[in-house]
This record gives structure tokens, C-alpha cells and sequence, in this order.
């Protein structure tokens, strides 16, 4: 019955992160913050499931022990109408739980918001868009969108990632969460988070917060690499765009369409900043904030027609000839 | 009399017709002032809106079953939930709550009616006016020039989305309007609950002798007064700014999005407090009759009432601790959220304490009060869990906090209205529902319920937010959500049963009498359904059971209480 609802496209996710043993959940924590949270809610889940235990234990008993028997003679039971004595305990041992969990939240609030930013940190500026997220790298002069880079972090070296979060629209939140809590961007306002990873991968998440028509498809990637990696890859961002006079026309057509209104290729006329950088674009694995792989056909599907791909995206189609896209994709391609 | 004011049967009907024309019997529903019937109106306009909402909740369900469905489209899918938000806070549970309060306060302290009959009247057809606005928004969708589409912007609005940019056409303002609209008939059943309280008691009923289901609705009547002001005055700016010019959220313009969240939510928080305290008034009444002891503690009851009361009041921003509150913001937000679990939790320890030594009888209400207890126990702790507020920045806005509040809004409220509805039907109308159909109705929900909501939490566990209308293959979230959509299933067949109970029971159902559950409250000392007038001679009394001193004089409440 539910075959009808599985759509013929190839199933977009299916080859999009490589084969994860067990999905991302937030108990596999990869980052400081998401640890520290980790933690605590281990204690609380502890103090909850005992509390649990006792008054369901209470509760269970109470249902069985107290249910009226079919031999019951149908007097009236005791009329008990209350005990001081058991009022208070049962006032004071739950206010005493408060505290000490109130305590334990309170250092875990302020080690994670108060976090001083060491000297090797690096800054990453997220801006939030409508329906894809924006990332600059000001200490680098890089621009790049919806698959973010950073190092590995060392306790001995410690090389955080402190991301000040802006919205270009309406309210977004960015979760990870293997490597912290999220934290919401909102427009007109300026908040800040901080991951440090301890392990490479990649680290998969999406937009939290409710912010229109496709918020379901505001992917997050977050690339964690060595040290090494890291420097090579922020080198190959700031480069300018690969010219290959092999893909001149492509280029034309990208020039002499719309699509330099909105896209930025460093190196071309095209500076455009309502849609993402695109000037390496074939270094990241997804197209469109996740919704396809980044393929040459699902690039030349994503050109054609976006609004079939990710309907109530904000890019229009251009309409062009078979030929005009081809000429296109094989530009599009070559951003290596 | 109302039906005086109409020509008489046979001038319209045919020569000679019987009994009352169907007009007739209409026009007294429509212009009446009496507390019952508008109790019921309420109750049966919230009846038609659960099945509504339970429709938009099934497209929801069916579209998340798998992943990467195309079921309905992300407009509509948007548009679904937002109005099955709006659609069951507003146009369910509140009207279902002040439809049994409205036809039980009155009875209970021993009056007439309401204090304001005919605020009562306008009251409720403000409440069903702004329901009919917001689902007009459907219609008005497609063809018809200057309306909009239904809302998709969340039940909680949030700025800027809502902003003139973001949000065009007019669906936004149905919302708005709709809810401005029934807020007035809120406020009026607030000012009428709170004032009949307060006033109409019958003789020696003292504040200290009135049912805990008097108590409850008072608290809950001073929470609306309180809570709904700062929606309204929100709703207005909103307004402001998309037609007149404003800019209180516009953040294009130097507005603020966060105050949008702030004054939501002030109203917000407490208002789930509003829609659990009448709860909390079906269970103290319930539990005691079938344990067969008073209930426990009363004088706590009412302190924990009123302080839960005060405190909820000053948790709203734990709905916000993402937003980028500084530290000591956030704390203070953790610690009066967790304060206000402790006389809630009291309130479960009470009624632990009422079963305690009692005779209890597994009659169809009670089956739901004691799945209430469990399943509000679990609500609650994994309330407090996301008040500790780096839990929350890992789960708010996921399937976990989906899991919470539909934890406490059915697993608690409708499980409580479900057995209001079981007690009190006898006296609305005289006969008892069917114990067998109660018990098809009882079991087969307490397994959808589980079904659903238990395996609810593990998505969000797993990185799965809320509000999208479809998810990646990749994510491991599937086979979880296919289990959730199944639980739905078998909780629509649950209440399709309860539908036909409440139908059925009506026509062929046993006859009542006054007191078939040999309660204590002065509901069941009048016939059932009572008379316009409620009681023949109003009642003086002498403790808080008074049915209770006149079957136990031997051993009447006012000596030990």
C-alpha cells in the first residue's frame, strides 16, 4: 500500500553519506559541548528513571493491592484525609532533586555558553538562508555553502571551530547533533556556538527551526578533517575559479543568464549573493543543501528545473535549451 | 419562554404537525443562556474539530509513514500542521474543558446557572465564530480574490516568517483573526468561571468546602485573564506591522523576532497549564468516587493548584533557550521550570494517596484516570529532562519534544476528558455509555497511544526535527516513523468506537437515575439530565461531600474535615 507513496526518482539520500553503521543520534557525542550534554543528561535520565521506578512502582502496587475484591462486602474503606507528615516529605525530597539537578544544569549552561575562545580557533560567519546556509571563513577571505570544513580539535592543541550565526531571513537553527546543542539564527540578531570536534568525519544535521516551505531540505554537512586536509582544502577555496577553455561556452551561458544575479564565481563577472558561491562548487557531495548528490545528472535535473527538485526553493528555472544546459552542467563541472 | 416568540407549529408545518418543528427546537439551542446546553454546544462543536484535527494529523502520519514520500505536497503538509496545532489547542481541548466546566460549576456549588448567562452565550459563539474564520482560509484558498490559503506558519507564528515578505496573502491573518476572535469568548468564559465561583457558592459552601473541580476551573478561569492579554496584544502588532506599517517584529527593518517569541510564549506556557488544570479537576473528582475514599490531602491540592499556577507563569522561556539568551537567563529559565515539576508532582502523590487503601472499581472512567496517572508521570519527568537546558538544546524542536507534549495533551488531557466524558454523559442525559464499547475504547487507545508516542521519542534521539515534511532514507528515522503512523491508526479506530458509544448510548443506553456512580458532589443530587432550574430547593451544606453526609450520617465528612 505504501508503495505508491516511494517516488521513482532514485532515492536521493541512499548514496548521499556512505554507509553509516548506525545512525547519528545525540548519545555518540564528537565534540565537547555535545559531551558535556551528554553527561548531564545521562544524570538526569538516572534521577528521572528512579523516580519513575519508585512512584510507578507506588502506583502499580497501589492498583493491585487496593482493587476492590468481587467478595467485597461493599462497606466503605477508611476515610483518610490527609497527613502532614507525608505532605511535607513528599514536598521537600523533590525540592531538594531540584536543586541538585538545577546545580548540575547551571555548570553545564555556563561551561558551554561562557567558553572562552582560545588563540588557534577558527571563525566561521554562518548565515542562514532560505533554504541553504552560507559559510565564511574571514580569517581565510572563503566563501563556500552548506558543507562545512573544519580540524580536527586536540585537547593538547586545541583548535575549536567559534561560528557566529546570522540570518539573512527568517529564523533558522543549526543542529549537529553529534558535536553540540543547536542554536537558533535569527535575523537582526547575532549569537555565536562552538564545536570542537576530536574526530574526523562527517557529521550530518539540518535546519531546526521551522523556516518555510523547505525547511525539511536545509541539509547540514559538516566536513572534520586533519589539520592537514583542513589547510588543503581552505587553499583550494582561495583560489578563483578554474578557467578550462574546454567549457567557454558553458561559461558564456552562465554570464549572459540570470543566474550571475544570484551566484558568485570568483574570478568571473558573476558576484552575485542571494544564492550560494559557487566557485568550487564540485568540492562539495550534495547539490541543493542535500536534497540530491552531487551528480551530473542530478545537476543538470537541479539546473533544468529546480522547483521539481525541491519545490518552493527560491531559484528559478531559466528555461534553457538542451544544448544551452549541457553547455552549462560541463562548466558547472569543471569548479573544481 | 423563547418558543412563544415563534409562529406556531401547523402556520409553517404541515396541517396538524406534532410536537415542536426541528426550527423551533434550533432557535432554543441558538439563543440560549441556560449553563448546559451551552456546555454541550461547546462540547459538540469540539467534537466535530477533534475529528478534523484527527484527519489532519492522519495526512500528517501517512506522509511521514515513509521517507521521501509525496503524499501531499510541502505547502500542504506545512499548511496541516499548522492547523492541527491551532485547530486542537483552540478549537478542541479549550472548548471541550469550558463545555464541562460550563455545565458542571454551576451544579457543583449549588446554583442556578452562570453568573453572566448571556456573557456565557456570546462567549461561545465567539469561540465557534473563530473557528469557522480560521477554516475558512481553506475555502477561501484557491479562486476567491484577496483571501489566502489555510496558515503554514506554525501555530506559534513565529516573526519574520509571518512578516508581509514571507508571508503572502492573507492565510497569516485567518490566523490571527480567528484566534483574536475566540480569545474574546475565552476571556468571557474566564470572567464568567472566575465570578460564579466567587459568588454563587450555595449556603455553606466556603471556598474551603467547594469540589477541587471548583477550585481548578477558578485558577484556570485567572490563568486565561492572564495568559491570553499577551497574545492578543501580540496579534495586534502583528497586524500593526503587516498593514499599518509597523515594524514590532520586522527585523528588515531593526524589528525584533525574539519579542515575538516572548510575549508567545508568556502566553503559551501557561496556556498548556490552562488546558492540564481542567484535567487535573476531571481526576480529583474521578479517582476519589471509584477508590471509594475522599480525596487526599484537599487543602494541598488547591495550594499546589495555585502555585503551579503562580510559577507557570515565569517558565515560558524554556521554549526559547536556543534563541541566545546569555547563561544566567537560561538558568533561571531551568531552575523556575523545574520548580514548577514539584507541586505537580504532588498533585501524583495526592492521588496515589487517594487510591491508597481504597476499593477501587476498574469501571471505564477510572481505566482512563489510572492510564492518565502513568502516562502523565512519564510526561512530566521528560518535561523535567528538557527543562535542564543543554538536554533542550539537543531536543528542542525535535520529534522528542513532539513526543513530550503529546504525551501530556492525550496522554494525560484527552485520557481525563475521556473519562469525564464517561462519568458525567449519565447526567447529561440520563443514560450510561456502554461499559463493554468503554472498555474497546479504553484498551485499543492505550495501545495507539503507546504505539505512537513511546516510539516518538527515539526520532528525535536520532537528530529528526519537527515540522518537515519529509526526511532522508539515510537518517535511520523510518522504521520508527512507520511504527508512529501505525499507533495513529489503532488510536482512529479507538475513538471511531468511543463516537459510536457516545451515539448509540444516547438512544439504547441504560437509564441512569440520578446517581449511578453513588458519588458526593450535588451534581448527582439532581435528576439526570437535570431541569433548567438545576435544583428544585438550593442546597445548603455542611463539608465538601455533601451527598457523602446524607448517605453516611453516622459518619458525616463535617466531622473530620
Amino acid at each position: 500500500m505504501f508503495r505508491s507513496l516511494i517516488p521513482l526518482l532514485a532515492s536521493p539520500g541512499a548514496t548521499l553519506a556512505g554507509f553509516q553503521p548506525f545512525p547519528p543520534h545525540i548519545f555518540s557525542p564528537a565534540s565537547t559541548p555535545a559531551e558535556q550534554i551528554y553527561h548531564l543528561s545521562i544524570m538526569v535520565l538516572i534521577v528521572c528513571a528512579v523516580i519513575f521506578a519508585v512512584v510507578g512502582g507506588l502506583l502499580t502496587y497501589s492498583v493491585i493491592k487496593f482493587r476492590r475484591r468481587s467478595n467485597d462486602d461493599r462497606r466503605e474503606p477508611a476515610q483518610v484525609y490527609g497527613s502532614t507528615q507525608i505532605e511535607l516529605a513528599w514536598t521537600v525530597i523533590p525540592l531538594l532533586i531540584v536543586v541538585v539537578l538545577f546545580l548540575t544544569t547551571a555548570r553545564v549552561i555556563h561551561g558551554i555558553q561562557d567558553a572562552p575562545e582560545p588563540a588557534g580557533a577558527i571563525n566561521v560567519t554562518v548565515i542562514g538562508h532560505q533554504y541553504w546556509w552560507e559559510f565564511r571563513y574571514p580569517q581565510y577571505g572563503v566563501v563556500t555553502a552548506n558543507e562545512l570544513w573544519v580540524p580536527v580539535s586536540d585537547s593538547n592543541q586545541p583548535t575549536p571551530t567559534f561560528m557566529t550565526l546570522l540570518s539573512a531571513d527568517v529564523g533558522h537553527s543549526f543542529w549537529v547533533p553529534e558535536l553540540a546543542g543547536k542554536t537558533h539564527l535569527i535575523p537582526n540578531q547575532v549569537n555565536h556556538m562552538w564545536i570542537d570536534p576530536q574526530r574526523t568525519g562527517v557529521f550530518l544535521g539540518q535546519c531546526n527551526l521551522y523556516c518555510g516551505v523547505q525547511h525539511a531540505h536545509m541539509l547540514l554537512r559538516v566536513d572534520v578533517a586533519t589539520r592537514a586536509d583542513f589547510d588543503r582544502w581552505i587553499r583550494e577555496q582561495q583560489m578563483p575559479a578554474v578557467e578550462d577553455p574546454a567549457v567557454a561556452a558553458g561559461r558564456q551561458v552562465f554570464e549572459t543568464t540570470a543566474c550571475v544575479n544570484c551566484h558568485t564565481i570568483r574570478g568571473t563577472i558573476a558576484n552575485g549573493r542571494f544564492g550560494p558561491d559557487l566557485t568550487h562548487f564540485m568540492s562539495r557531495e550534495t547539490i541543493g543543501a542535500g536534497v540530491l548528490p552531487n551528480t551530473p545528472e542530478n545537476l543538470r535535473l537541479w539546473v533544468q528545473d529546480p522547483e521539481a527538485v525541491k519545490p518552493g526553493c527560491l531559484m528559478p528555472s531559466m528555461n534553457m535549451t538542451p544544448q544551452q544546459l549541457t553547455e552549462l552542467v560541463s562548466y558547472l563541472e569543471s569548479l573544481r | 419562554m423563547v418558543s412563544q416568540s415563534l409562529p406556531h407549529a401547523g402556520e409553517f408545518g404541515r396541517e396538524g404537525a406534532r410536537g415542536v418543528l426541528w426550527l423551533e427546537r434550533a432557535h432554543e439551542w441558538v439563543v440560549t443562556v441556560d449553563h448546559k446546553k451551552i456546555g454541550l454546544m461547546y462540547i459538540a462543536y469540539s467534537l466535530v474539530f477533534l475529528a478534523v484535527g484527527g484527519v489532519e494529523a492522519m495526512l500528517m502520519r501517512i506522509q511521514l509513514a515513509v521517507p521521501d514520500a509525496h503524499f501531499v505536497s510541502p505547502e500542504v503538509f506545512n499548511e496541516l500542521f499548522t492547523m492541527h496545532g491551532t485547530t486542537m489547542i483552540f478549537f478542541v481541548v479549550m472548548p471541550l474543558l469550558f463545555g464541562f466546566a460550563n455545565y458542571l460549576v454551576p451544579l457543583m456549588i449549588g446554583a442556578r446557572d452562570m453568573a453572566f448567562p448571556r456573557l456565557n452565550a456570546f462567549s461561545f459563539w465567539m469561540t465557534a465564530f473563530g473557528g469557522l474564520l480560521l477554516y475558512f482560509s481553506f475555502i477561501g484558498g484557491s479562486g476567491l480574490y484577496g483571501a489566502g490559503s489555510a496558515p503554514d506558519v506554525g501555530w506559534w507564528a513565529y516573526a519574520p516568517l509571518t512578516a508581509k515578505a514571507f508571508s503572502r496573502g492573507h492565510s497569516t491573518d485567518y490566523w490571527t483573526l480567528a484566534l483574536l476572535v475566540s480569545g474574546v469568548g475565552s476571556i468571557g468564559t474566564a470572567v464568567n468561571l472566575v465570578t460564579t465561583v466567587l459568588s454563587a457558592r450555595c449556603r455553606g459552601m466556603t471556598l474551603g468546602k467547594m469540589p477541587l473541580l471548583a477550585w481548578l476551573n477558578l485558577v484556570m478561569g485567572g490563568m486565561v485573564l492572564g495568559a491570553i492579554s499577551p497574545l492578543t496584544a501580540a496579534q495586534v502588532m502583528l497586524c500593526v506591522d503587516r498593514y499599518l506599517g509597523g515594524h514590532f517584529f520586522d527585523t528588515q527593518a531593526g524589528g525584533s523576532a525574539v519579542i515575538w517569541m516572548h510575549f508567545f510564549w508568556v502566553f503559551g506556557h501557561p496556556e498548556v497549564y490552562i488546558l492540564v488544570i481542567p484535567a487535573f479537576a476531571f481526576a480529583s473528582e474521578i479517582i476519589p468516587v471509584f477508590s471509594r475514599k475522599a480525596i487526599f490531602g484537599y487543602p494541598v491540592m488547591v495550594a499546589a493548584t495555585v502555585g503551579i499556577a503562580f510559577v507557570s507563569f515565569s517558565v515560558w522561556a524554556h521554549h526559547m533557550f536556543s534563541v541566545g539568551m546569555p547563561s544566567y537567563g537560561n538558568a533561571f529559565f531551568v531552575f523556575s521550570s523545574m520548580l514548577v515539576g514539584v507541586p505537580t508532582g504532588i498533585k501524583i502523590f495526592n492521588w496515589l494517596g487517594t487510591m491508597w487503601g481504597g476499593k477501587i472499581i476498574f469501571s471505564t472512567p477510572m481505566l482512563f484516570c489510572i492510564a492518565f496517572l502513568f502516562q502523565f508521570l512519564i510526561g512530566g519527568l521528560t518535561g523535567i529532562m528538557l527543562a535542564a537546558a543543554p538536554f533542550d538544546w539537543q531536543l528542542n524542536d525535535s520529534y522528542f519534544v513532539v513526543a513530550h507534549f503529546h504525551y501530556i495533551i492525550v496522554g494525560a488531557i484527552l485520557f481525563t476528558i475521556f473519562a469525564a466524558f464517561y462519568y458525567w454523559y449519565p447526567k447529561f442525559t440520563g443514560r450510561m455509555m456502554s461499559e463493554t464499547l468503554g472498555k474497546w475504547h479504553f484498551w485499543l487507545f492505550v495501545i495507539g497511544f503507546h504505539l505512537t508516542f513511546d516510539f516518538m521519542h527515539i526520532p528525535g534521539i536520532l537528530g529528526m526535527p519537527r515540522r518537515v515534511y519529509t526526511y532522508m532514507p539515510d537518517r535511520g528515522w523510518g522504521e520508527l516513523n512507520m511504527i508512529v503512523t501505525i499507533g495513529a491508526f489503532v488510536q482512529t479506530v479507538a475513538v471511531l468506537i468511543f463516537v459510536v458509544n457516545l451515539i448509540r448510548s444516547y438512544f439504547v443506553g441504560q437509564i441512569a437515575g440520578n446517581d449511578p456512580w453513588d458519588a458526593w458532589t450535588l451534581e448527582w443530587a439532581t435528576t439526570s439530565p437535570p431541569p433548567p432550574y438545576n435544583f428544585a430547593e438550593l442546597p445548603t451544606v455542611r463539608s465538601r461531600r455533601p451527598l457523602w453526609d446524607i448517605k453516611h450520617p453516622e459518619d458525616p465528612d463535617w466531622k473530620y474535615e
